[in-house]
């Protein structure tokens, strides 16, 4: 009887201890090892984003170079008017993995994020925007003369 | 060890704009070590998560084609004076980091 009761607090102690662990990086999405592993941009953006139409937008500016020397350090500033943005998802789609960062936003957060990516080759720097439950796209097609990946 | 963040933040019209840069090789597992010659294993951020008071109100999934010692940087709003921002990191080889600031 009294190792019955043991077993049961062991348990129940182990049960709490690993959803604790769990928890703070389970509030948002799982990592999509998937997409983000796809090797091409529509095997990724299908991966990442599936079955949902994406619409192109003129309210996303990407803030990036025309022309890049090297690849490895490519500074990228997306703006957006639309409202509610939900996320914000970067993808280059001559990499060798096309989807490179995703930001979540809370509902305090505004429509921007500006982050550094590797590039590898002249590719489209494409941003889809969730926005009201919709998604939206907008690309802009940059040169890379040295690979940024290697 | 000096923290790998280094985090700012700067609020102007009721609107925070935070910006960290994190110290962290972000290897793609392609480029070779030109000593050895053997290829440098993986090793990249995944995860990003930002939190003002307790609340997390940015995160970020992230392959490793964000580039080396990433920089990062968003707006947000309904910020007051003494709010407390904490930024933590999560990487392939389960190394973690976080830093806390007050705005």
């Amino acid at each position: 009887m009294l190792r019955r009761k043991f077993l049961k607090i062991l348990t129940s102690t182990a049960a709490i201890f690993a959803s604790s662990l769990v928890t703070p990086i389970k509030t948002f999405a799982e990592w999509n090892q998937t997409a983000f592993s796809a090797k091409d941009f529509n095997t990724a953006i299908n991966a990442y984003f599936p079955k949902q139409i994406i619409h192109e937008s003129n309210q996303i500016k990407i803030d990036v170079y025309d022309e890049v020397e090297n690849g490895a350090v490519v500074p990228v500033k997306v703006e957006t008017s639309l409202q509610n943005v939900k996320a914000i998802t970067i993808f280059a789609d001559k990499n060798p993995n096309p989807l490179i960062a995703n930001f979540d936003l809370s509902s305090n957060c505004i429509g921007f994020v500006s982050t550094r990516i590797k590039v590898s080759e002249p590719s489209n720097i494409i941003v889809v925007i969730n926005s009201n439950e919709m998604l939206y796209m907008t690309k802009k097609f940059i040169i890379v003369h040295e690979n940024g990946c290697g | 060890m000096a923290s790998t963040i280094r985090l700012k933040s700067k609020t102007r019209n009721n609107i925070t704009t935070v910006r960290a840069i994190i110290r962290h090789p972000m290897e793609t597992g392609f480029r070779i070590d030109i000593e050895t010659g053997e290829r440098v294993p993986q090793h990249y951020i995944k995860k990003i998560l930002v939190k003002h008071n307790a609340e997390v109100i940015f995160s970020c999934d992230w392959s490793r084609a964000v580039s080396k010692n990433p920089y990062l940087s968003f707006m947000f709003k309904n910020s007051n004076i003494g709010d407390k921002i904490e930024i933590s990191w999560f990487d392939s080889k389960d190394n973690t980091d976080s830093l806390e600031t007050v705005i």
